[in-house]
């Protein structure tokens, strides 16, 4: 058990060293202004990087998180920019229509057989391509409520502000670990990232799991769609390009293995949290090129993924070791 | 008879695949309180019963019956809702989960809708208890040897399914002292009223621990019987499908006089695969392999040939030490190997007739030599001629030619090597019988040129026919070896049940 939490561990004292050597660097960094922004600048990432983690976890990939961003931001500009619907409504419109799309693309990668990674790739540009057909135009937001909803904060002590969407992306996360260590769902995901036909042998109803998962990653993507629109009170077809590939950074750098069954929701907290403090640091420096992070998570993920495929020989070697010995 | 009810019973089922047919109206039951042991070769149609029973598949005649009731079993879970619980021969749990889940999971104890762990624990350690296994059930799965995970899923099965229990090569990586631990548990659910279906290879396991003995062949039911009322040997004929009062015919030939360019394999062994043995083979012998599936045929032929590298003993060629650790040095000795299984090993299906010829050729002359196409062809039509390969064309892909001449093109693959040592595993398999004899009359050829030949076969009275000494091997051991006249049809199924000093006497 240990040994396969190692990758989480380490992720974590990584946070905890860079922290430290930010802070060190720059003593204005040991702020609650500091914490609050690294919440409010990744919650859009950091939602959409839960849905991912359960896909992950599974042994799936879901590669339409940043388009399906992409169309519900558009999605609700237009609805209540040019048809005056009420935001609430717009919201719950658009995560119904998210999560039928997801829970659509499980179904097809479950009853047809197709890999996750094609299916999800056909998803990508089928939403990409909605949102340009709804427009090609920015759309910005002006609405009494809207406005209302994107300048909620709690004044931490020290003046920090925990915004509306950084708060949220904590809940997701505290939901998500709820979700994944405490529920029968949890538990088939899991199952089903270790080994898809002994989970479906030993009675796990395979198909509503992977649904539900596709469902879960589609719901928390328009999620991640809404926050991102209250974060820049617009819409706009081509925003959140790529998104699904730093959601799939964040869950690696967090310990989650890629061939699914093994990992924390908890981790992927935490490599949110590394992209966003690389990110800081940048803005602190003011010298860097802010494609700095890119490079930085590019190094991170060789070294995690190498620990990984490391800690996989070590526990191969350990376990056939613990056969020809073969005491209890 | 009728005071024991039958848990399960499975009548007259017939199920067949693209014409093929697996199972041929086969019976079989399982009562309360026995060990019920299901035998038969590779092919005999175990598995299939096995997964008409658990609901994998649907036979196309018959009825399946679970307490007097006839039933249609949809899937596993109805299955396990029937009653019956399956272990497969490769743990089918969860190695990323813990032993709690594994035993648990889609079926967890709830709290206020999430899994209540603490109560999944204690009742995973409660019923494991039973068993006499004491271990942290909150530990995951994949900490534990297989054995202990064996028991798990058995115990697992138990507790959801709790009549009848299905074990599918439970003791196939199992030591000594782990198949003890397993027979325990089996015969105290035994006791507990459970019918146990158990399917194995070892014949001195079904001895040991089954009640009742069904032997298919075929996809055809054989027979049923006592334990305790079956001779070894008849068991063996049974699987086998040979009388003893049939087979009184001798080896054809005796090995030659003098064997030089001999190569030795002494004391050669590779734990859980095979124990070490002895064996050496010289230019114009035949040496058959007899033995039971699972008997550690292939796997000697596997040691021999540096697929599997041994844990013990020396090989030496002609005199001089000999290092083989992989098949590449193998091929560099002259050696040369059909494998049981061509479709999966030895031919390249979408390879023509003249590339697969080459192949082995131009591994062995690297692949900076090139030969060119003149000179494949040349090999070709040649190899083509000498072992009446029947193809219309040597362009043509091999998978578009029959069993038997797609086993002469992998004959012949090897033939262009001119190797000094063969083996081959299994060449008659899966090929009609006018292919079979000519397959035997070219074994006997190659060995009048002057080649060893190490022979596996399933086919008794074949090994008679080509053998200049047959190796008997049992449970993964070399339990001996007939020469000359020793050779007879009799004598090997005699060796093979282990009953030679007893029965020789009739």
């Amino acid at each position: 058990m240990s040994s396969r939490l190692l990758p989480f561990y380490a992720t974590l004292a990584l946070f905890l060293v860079a922290y430290a050597i930010c802070v060190f660097q720059f003593p204005n960094m040991l702020s609650t202004r500091v914490v609050g922004n690294l919440l409010t600048d990744n919650a859009f990432l950091g939602i959409a990087a839960v849905g991912m983690t359960f896909v992950i976890l599974s042994g799936g990939i879901d590669l339409s998180v940043g388009s399906v961003i992409g169309f519900t931001g558009v999605l609700i500009a237009v609805l209540i920019g040019w048809y005056g619907v009420h935001p609430l409504a717009a919201f719950a419109i658009a995560l119904a229509i998210s999560t039928a799309f997801g829970a659509l693309m499980g179904v097809i990668i479950h009853y047809l057989d197709v890999p996750a990674f094609i299916v999800t790739l056909a998803g990508m540009f089928l939403a990409r391509g909605m949102a340009f057909v709804i427009t090609t135009d920015s759309i910005p937001i002006n609405h009494e409520f809207y406005s209302t909803l994107a300048g909620l904060y709690y004044r931490m002590p020290g003046g920090g502000r925990l915004t509306l969407i950084g708060g949220l992306m904590v809940l997701v996360f505290i939901a998500g670990i709820i979700l994944a260590h405490f529920t029968r769902f949890g538990s088939y995901v899991y199952a089903i990232g270790g080994n898809k036909t002994s989970a479906e042998l030993m009675g796990v109803p395979v198909a509503r799991a992977t649904i539900g998962i596709y469902a879960l990653s589609g719901f928390l993507s328009g999620l991640s769609g809404i926050v991102f629109s209250l974060y820049t009170s617009a819409g706009y077809s081509l925003s959140a390009v790529g998104v699904e590939l730093d959601t799939i950074a964040a869950v690696v750098i967090g310990g989650t293995l890629l061939t699914g069954g093994v990992g924390l929701v908890a981790g992927t907290f935490i490599g949110v949290l590394i992209q966003g403090l690389i990110q800081t640091y940048i803005v602190f420096d003011g010298t860097l090129s802010s494609w700095w992070t890119k490079i930085v998570v590019g190094l991170l993920l060789f070294a995690f993924i190498a620990l990984q495929r490391l800690l996989v020989v070590i526990s191969t070697r350990k376990a056939a070791a613990a056969t020809s010995h073969s005491k209890e | 008879m009728s005071e024991f009810q039958d848990l399960l019973a499975a009548q007259n089922i017939s199920k067949s695949f693209l014409g093929f047919k697996a199972l041929d109206d086969v019976s079989f039951s399982v009562r309360a309180g026995e060990i019920h042991a299901l035998l038969g070769e590779n092919g005999a149609g175990k598995s299939t019963l096995i997964k008409i029973l658990t609901g994998v598949y649907k036979a196309d005649s018959g009825v399946i019956v679970v307490k007097g009731t006839p039933v249609t079993v949809r899937d596993t879970q109805h299955a396990q809702q029937l009653g019956i619980g399956t272990v497969y021969q490769e743990v089918n749990l969860l190695p990323n989960l813990t032993v709690a889940e594994n035993i648990y999971i889609g079926r967890q104890p709830k709290r206020f809708g999430f899994v209540d762990t603490r109560k999944m624990q204690a009742d995973a350690k409660a019923l494991l208890a039973q068993y006499d296994i004491h271990i942290d059930v909150a530990a995951q799965l994949s900490s534990f040897s297989v054995a202990v995970q064996q028991l798990i899923a058995i115990a697992r099965a138990v507790d959801m399914s709790g009549s009848v229990l299905i074990l599918d090569e439970p003791t196939a990586s199992l030591d000594r002292h782990e198949v003890e631990l397993l027979f325990g548990v089996m015969r105290k659910l035994k006791a507990r009223g459970l019918g146990i279906v158990f399917i194995t290879h070892f014949l001195d396991q079904v001895y040991a621990v089954s009640d009742r003995i069904t032997v298919l062949r075929n996809g055809k039911l054989v027979g049923t019987r006592d334990t305790a009322s079956l001779p070894k040997v008849e068991l063996v004929s049974m699987m086998l499908g040979r009388t003893l009062a049939a087979a009184t015919e001798h080896g054809r030939r005796s090995a030659p006089a003098s064997i030089e360019r001999e190569i030795t394999f002494k004391g050669v062994g590779r734990a859980r695969s095979i124990e070490p043995f002895d064996l050496s083979i010289g230019a114009g012998e035949v040496v058959g392999v007899a033995g039971l599936l699972g008997s550690g045929r292939t796997e000697t032929a596997r040691l021999m040939f540096g697929i599997d590298l041994p844990d013990s003993g020396a090989v030496s060629i002609d005199g001089k030490p000999a290092k083989i650790t992989s098949p590449r040095e193998a091929v560099h000795f002259g050696f040369g190997l059909c494998p049981e299984d061509r479709k999966l090993d030895g031919i390249i299906g979408d390879l023509s007739v003249r590339e697969n010829i080459a192949l082995a050729l131009q591994a062995r002359k690297g692949w900076l030599k090139r030969m060119s196409t003149h000179e494949q062809t040349e090999l070709a039509d040649r190899f083509v001629k000498a072992l009446d390969i029947r193809t219309t064309d040597i362009e043509k892909p091999v998978k578009l030619l029959s069993g038997g001449n797609q086993q002469k093109v992998i004959l012949a693959r090897w033939l262009a090597t001119s190797p000094r040592f063969l083996i081959l595993d299994e060449p008659t398999r899966g090929i009609d019988v006018g292919a079979h004899a000519e397959i035997i009359q070219l074994i006997n050829r190659l060995c009048d040129e002057g080649l060893a030949l190490l022979v596996i076969s399933s086919e008794i009275e074949e090994i008679v026919a080509y053998s200049t000494r047959v190796r008997v091997l049992r449970d993964r051991v070399h339990v001996g070896e007939l020469k000359g006249d020793e050779i007879s049809t009799a004598n090997i199924v005699r060796a093979i049940a282990a009953e030679g000093s007893s029965e020789a006497a009739e």
